[in-house]
């Protein structure tokens, strides 16, 4: 399809979601041969059996903290909460980017979320169950977590439903169901297609029952719409209050650093902050191994680079109030608590944390750097480590001196902490490497309406 | 060539299009022509087709807000029965009964519920899942979720007869027209 000069010219201004001369059956046969085809990538071996090895690790780390206990970690009275809860924060806020694309974008008509939603929604999963992980490891006897639920028992005895800790077993869980089933939901007419274009027994029969007999039905498709759509708004409320039931985590306890009101939407926005940056680095990569730039276009990271500069302005607001409350308040310990930060042990710790997460990513503001792959991609690495280092301030610095000055200590992680943390990382990309080798990584059905909706625009 | 015996056989006539805007017009002149067991096939949801084939509205909102209040209550009565009745439990001397402190898990559950009766009560509504179906015995039904467009008169209609209708989806110029066997 030749463009017209007029056309180009349109364009200028915006670059497309989608490049020109795709139709429904190509667009199709480019994505479900990704999955389809029979030769993998000496590319994806490399980087699954990379992912693996760190998956390995895990479950070394694991078994040796089964085998002895929590106190192979760093983590002490009084820093209680070590590696494992930073990581809890960490990954679950990276979940978060995912349901903000497919639910609140699709709410909001963005038709660009299209080529990125599917990764992202699967990047949520794998995120959350490694956050879910850490809770759970940091039980002490995680045989026993079942305790954590309300379940009938002998001694008539429940959870203690006041505390936000039991809140997070209720807002963690129902986020994982209701991500695992809208992500289901907008893979079925996807299988549909993978079980049609199938060559060979085995995949005929694995896509063909997870499709459940999807036929494309008008009528089908008009229920599934309303599901897809309610499916949205159910989620986008309740993406809000994962991360505001976690903040609650910090915020309920009286401990100065904690105890503050603007936890909820600080938390919030650091978390889609994060979880975009988590979006743009593997879509990066993805989008240049797998030659899907015409899908994966620069409007994309363009808009994810913004996205990202806007709530990392909120989050850099956050630490502004957070420190102006600390000297505008006449809570002593609360004062000496931002002093710490700043100047105490740790002062490295959150001057990096300032460096990373709000002064290098003002850089987005220049058109240049969200056009540049390659910046952009540097600039979402640089905050996802910002964002650790976030939870790590958070957690660490505050508990490390509280009230009484007899019990402060110093925390220092242990190899089995770090272990653990990149052990977790192995776990989220063994899982994302097997998901794109085995399930369309692109919504097609959603890109075959996009395909024949910019068609119309064009003529 | 039909007879009586071979129109019992089939499910239906399936006329194969090209295009969504093909398959939409056909969609209305079949029911204009009459005709009301009627369903079309598309690779991706079609503005206004579901409507062409006479199905308007679905209840799937009202199965989401019962399950969605059913949730509501049953999160606030688990709380409630756990801290009143069951197990009456004292925390730094507040109610029993601290719904405040209630309201986060009430709402997971307002949610869990809801969601888990859109994604379910879509596919009970449809119907899914449906192991066979005669139109997967049509050959070039496989197109229906690649590229091309559907549209089927089941033979259960009362106006349905092979002959008739299948010239009558002739004259709607599609690239095709296949008998879906039972």
């Amino acid at each position: 399809m030749e463009s017209d000069p007029l056309e180009r010219g349109a364009e200028i201004s915006q670059p497309r979601v989608i490049e020109p001369g795709y139709t429904i059956s190509t667009v199709t046969d480019k994505i479900s041969s990704i999955v389809l085809g029979q030769r993998t990538r000496p590319g994806w071996f490399l980087g699954f059996g990379a992912s693996f090895l760190l998956l390995l690790i895990l479950l070394y780390a694991v078994t040796v903290l089964f085998a002895i206990g929590v106190g192979i970690w760093g983590v002490n009275i009084p820093v209680g909460w070590g590696f494992a809860i930073v990581n809890f924060i960490w990954w679950i806020g990276i979940g978060h980017a995912g349901t903000l694309i497919s639910a609140i974008l699709l709410l909001l008509h963005q038709k660009w979320r299209t080529s990125i939603n599917r990764t992202a929604e699967a990047m949520t999963i794998f995120a959350v169950l490694c956050a879910g992980m850490f809770p759970v490891l940091h039980l002490g006897r995680p045989w026993l977590a079942y305790w954590l639920f309300p379940y009938p028992n002998t001694m008539w005895y429940w959870p203690q439903f006041r505390s936000p800790l039991v809140w997070d077993v209720f807002a963690v869980s129902t986020y994982l169901t209701v991500s695992l089933l809208f992500w289901f939901v907008g893979l079925i007419p996807d299988l549909a297609t993978l079980r049609d274009r199938a060559r060979t027994r085995a995949k005929q029969i694995v896509y063909g029952f997870l499709a459940m007999g999807w036929r494309g039905s008008a009528v089908h498709w008009k229920r599934y719409e309303m599901a897809s759509l309610l499916l949205a708004g159910l989620a986008t409320p309740l993406v809000i209050s994962v991360h505001t039931v976690v903040s609650f985590d910090f915020a309920i306890a009286i401990l100065p650093g904690w105890h503050t009101t603007i936890f909820p939407p600080y938390f919030v926005a650091g978390a889609i902050y994060s979880g975009f940056a988590m979006v743009l680095c593997l879509a990066i990569p993805l989008r240049k191994f797998y030659g899907l730039e015409d899908f994966i276009t620069m409007r994309h990271l363009d808009n994810m680079g913004k996205i990202m500069l806007a709530t990392g302005l909120i989050v850099a607001y956050g630490y502004m109030m957070e420190a102006f409350m600390a000297f505008y308040g006449a809570d002593i310990y609360e004062r000496y608590v931002t002093l710490n930060r700043m100047v105490g042990p740790y002062a490295a710790v959150y001057w990096s944390l300032i460096a990373l997460n709000i002064v290098i990513p003002q850089a987005l503001w220049s058109r240049r750097v969200r056009t540049s792959v390659g910046a952009l991609f540097a600039v979402a690495l640089i905050v996802n480590c910002g964002m650790w280092l976030e939870r790590f301030v958070i957690v660490v610095i505050s508990l490390h001196r509280d009230f009484m000055p007899s019990i402060w200590l110093m925390y220092a992680p242990t190899r089995w902490d770090w272990m653990t943390l990149l052990g977790s990382i192995g776990l989220f990309l063994t899982l994302l490497f097997l998901f794109i080798r085995y399930l369309p990584m692109i919504s097609i059905f959603e890109m075959r309406s996009l395909v024949t909706e910019t068609e119309g625009e064009r003529t | 060539m039909p007879d009586v015996m071979a129109t019992k056989r089939i499910y239906g006539l399936v006329a194969e299009f090209e295009s969504p805007d093909q398959l939409l017009s056909a969609a209305r002149r079949t029911r204009e022509a009459g005709y009301r067991s009627v369903d079309a096939f598309s690779p991706m949801p079609i503005e206004g087709l579901a409507e062409a084939v006479g199905f308007h509205s679905t209840r799937l909102p009202l199965v989401v807000l019962l399950a969605g209040m059913f949730g509501a209550g049953g999160g606030f009565f688990l709380q409630w029965y756990a801290n009143v009745v069951s197990f009456p439990l004292n925390v730094g001397g507040k109610p029993f009964n601290s719904w405040p402190a209630f309201v986060p898990i009430t709402f997971e559950f307002t949610i869990l519920c809801a969601a888990l009766a859109a994604a379910f009560g879509m596919l009970a509504l449809n119907g899914l899942p449906t192991p066979y179906h005669p139109l997967f015995n049509v050959p070039r039904f496989v197109m229906a979720t690649r590229g091309r467009f559907f549209l089927c008169i089941k033979a259960r209609d009362k106006k349905f007869h092979v002959d008739a209708s299948r010239q009558f989806l002739e004259s709607l110029m599609p690239f095709g027209v296949y008998e879906a066997e039972l």
